[in-house]
């Protein structure tokens, strides 16, 4: 993003696009301009406006970690117009990308612990980049489990890459909404599945995103599983237009989502006006 | 020089006319006789400004545009393979030197609330920057309050020269304009002619006396945390706006409203993206693209026009109230609806209220 004018998108080419799901997409794109594609830095959690000029903008989150520097992924979930014609675009197609923007994940106040990670659908995008932030530097951490459910076992994102992660040293728990034929895994929702797999909190983070629904029970089963408010973090999601802090329509109460956040914790939550 | 000019009536065409060869000069003018409509145009020769009668909307377009391009793109097709293409882009700016004659004291003072947002922050409005650096604000030491006002209820007054380059001050026979600021002192000083010691006296005395009213009744500062506790109070905000019917005109005419959308406009190979005044009074102002919305109805959404000015706004700019008292959403509103009751009413216990 030029310094000058936060509202100029960088140019930037779709050089990769992975079909996730029937409506999720994965665009790997590179800036235009090698230098600034050189020098772009962020931290996990943090976000892009994406546009298709022509239709506007959208916000995604960067859900490759800053450990990979080939490209900057996003997963787009067919939602919107600018969604929508995100899915048309092909290899070679030019985007417009506002990036970094927002708050991260506190790794840091991490490291040393055990994780958890609880996802639900399109939400394991952000999940993701922290994940594999995590992996890259697996001795900083301790025991790092995955929870992971979607409605059917096609609605899973990042399928090619899950035995890598398990490779690189985390445990996954696969869960969908209902039985389906040959699948293996875990049947029921997330904060089912959370409550029956009962991760010790002791020296725990956990960290949870999903469809606001599932949130609301992921954060009321951890809480019964013994969390605090200072071990959970989750990110919101609000519809965003400037993406930094001037348009004024994600706000809750005097905080808002685009600058504050993406990322909450959920004692940071808890001190918010009551507004999701 | 004293950084003071006396300007009479019958020469204040003859300045106006003046100023305009060096600046893009908005004044507020009558745009529509028959409903006495008076609103911020472009000052040409012939044209007389109401300085008299408040204007029904604030100068707030003059710095923020009802819709303004940030840019225009174009794909050019790449002529050796044309499935190739590039996108141009081109930003616009608009900020020539512009001065704004005959604001009032509130409506100059809607653009602190501005000031913060699009300046201080962690990110800064560049589209609002340039034309902010580049105007000058002569502002009227008002005498035209009517019912509605209550710019000394958030900290202000009708002499309040917060914001101001220049003020106007309204004596027998014409104006005394002072500079304030180094630029404002300057565009004085060589502009006319010093006032005489009796009308520079009377334009301290108009000041003076001018400082000296309260318009409004109660102190409407200090309401952050009522908002907070009322915040739940689903029956106090059904109670306070049932009649509303989310026209949004109060956000349209509020000098401190200042929420935009962004959008593209395109045809063909080329297009802008333009920004426009938004409102949170509409529904799809937070609608999620996922059909989620955390302001589902009218209550939510008043409950976040009262909450952003009287709370929001106070707790992250110590205790800067973003409403500037100009009652225009008062006056406008179809059904009535006034914000300083309901901001009262938030200190009231459910007790008092029954
Ligand atoms: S002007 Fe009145 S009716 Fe219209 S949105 Fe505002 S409060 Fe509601
Ligand atoms: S809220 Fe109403 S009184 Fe306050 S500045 Fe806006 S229009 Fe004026
Ligand atoms: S998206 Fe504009 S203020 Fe957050």
């Amino acid at each position: 993003m030029t310094e000058l004018n936060p509202y100029r998108p960088e140019m930037a080419t779709v050089i990769e696009i992975v079909e996730e799901t029937h409506n999720i997409r994965t665009l790997r794109v590179l800036l235009n301009d090698p230098e600034k594609m050189k020098a772009f830095s962020f931290q996990p959690g943090q976000v892009g406006q994406l546009s298709v000029f022509g239709y506007g903008e959208s916000t995604f989150v960067i859900n490759s970690p800053p450990t990979r520097r080939d490209y900057l992924q996003f997963s787009i979930m067919q939602a919107g117009e600018v969604a929508g014609r995100l899915h048309q675009l092909n290899v070679g197609d030019q985007i417009g990308v506002r990036a970094p923007l927002g708050n991260y994940f506190p790794y840091e106040n991490m490291k040393g612990r055990d994780i958890l990670f609880v996802g639900g659908g399109i939400a394991m995008a952000p999940l993701r980049t922290l994940l594999l932030f995590m992996l890259d530097n697996r001795k900083d951490y301790g025991d790092i489990t995955l929870i992971y459910g979607a409605r059917t076992p096609n609605d899973f994102c990042y399928t090619y890459e899950f035995d890598d992660w398990k490779k690189a040293g985390a445990s996954l728990i696969l869960t969908v909404d209902n039985e389906a034929p040959d699948w293996p895994h875990r049947v029921g929702v997330v904060p089912k599945v959370l409550a029956e797999e009962a991760p010790n909190p002791k020296n725990r983070i956990a960290v949870t995103c999903g469809p606001p629904i599932m949130i609301k029970f992921a954060l009321a089963a951890l809480k019964q599983l013994g969390y605090a408010d200072e071990q959970i973090y989750t990110t919101l999601e609000k519809r965003m237009k400037c993406g930094i802090g001037i348009c004024g329509r994600c706000n809750i109460g005097e905080k808002y989502v685009c600058i504050d956040g993406p990322v909450f914790s959920c004692a940071q939550l808890s001190a918010m006006l009551p507004e999701l | 020089m004293s950084g003071k000019i006396f300007v009479a009536h019958d020469a204040l065409s003859g300045l106006l006319d003046d100023l305009s060869k060096k600046f893009k000069v908005w004044i507020p003018q009558m745009m529509d006789q028959a409903s006495g409509h008076i609103a911020f145009g472009v000052y040409a020769p012939g044209k007389k400004p109401e300085l008299t009668r408040r204007s029904r909307l604030s100068p707030k377009k003059i710095l923020f545009p009802s819709m303004d391009t940030l840019f225009k793109f174009t794909y050019v097709k790449d002529p050796k393979d044309p499935v190739r293409y590039t996108i141009d882009l081109k930003e616009s700016f608009d900020n020539g030197p512009t001065l704004v004659f005959g604001a009032r004291p509130c409506d100059t003072r809607g653009f602190q609330t501005f000031d913060q947002v699009f300046l201080k922050g962690q990110y800064k409005d560049v589209y609002y920057e340039r034309r902010r650096q580049n105007t000058l604000f002569a502002t009227l030491v008002c005498q035209d309050s009517d019912t509605a006002c209550f710019c000394s209820s958030v900290g202000s007054g009708p002499a309040d020269m917060t914001g101001s380059d220049m003020a106007v001050i309204p004596i027998e026979g014409g104006y005394v304009i002072e500079g304030l600021t180094d630029a404002g002192r300057k565009l004085v000083e060589t502009s006319g002619s010093a006032p005489s010691p009796e009308q520079a006296a009377a334009a301290e005395q108009m000041k003076r006396n001018t400082a000296a009213l309260k318009i409004g009744e109660d102190d409407l500062t200090g309401y952050a945390d009522d908002l907070t506790r009322r915040f739940t109070d689903m029956d106090f905000w059904r109670e306070q706006v049932s009649p509303c019917i989310t026209c949004g005109v109060c956000t349209w005419v509020c000098p401190t409203c200042y929420c935009f959308s962004i959008t593209d406009e395109a045809s063909g190979m080329s297009g802008e993206r333009m920004r426009s005044w938004d409102s949170c009074m509409f529904y799809l102002y937070t609608l999620e693209a996922r059909g989620h919305n955390p302001r589902p109805t009218k209550m939510e959404r008043y409950r976040n026009r009262v909450g952003h000015k009287f709370s929001y706004f106070p707790k992250k700019y110590d205790g800067m109230v973003s409403c500037c008292g100009c009652g225009r959403c008062i006056r406008t509103c179809p059904v009535s609806i006034d914000i300083r009751k309901v901001v009262k009413e938030l200190k009231e216990t459910a007790d008092d209220r029954a």
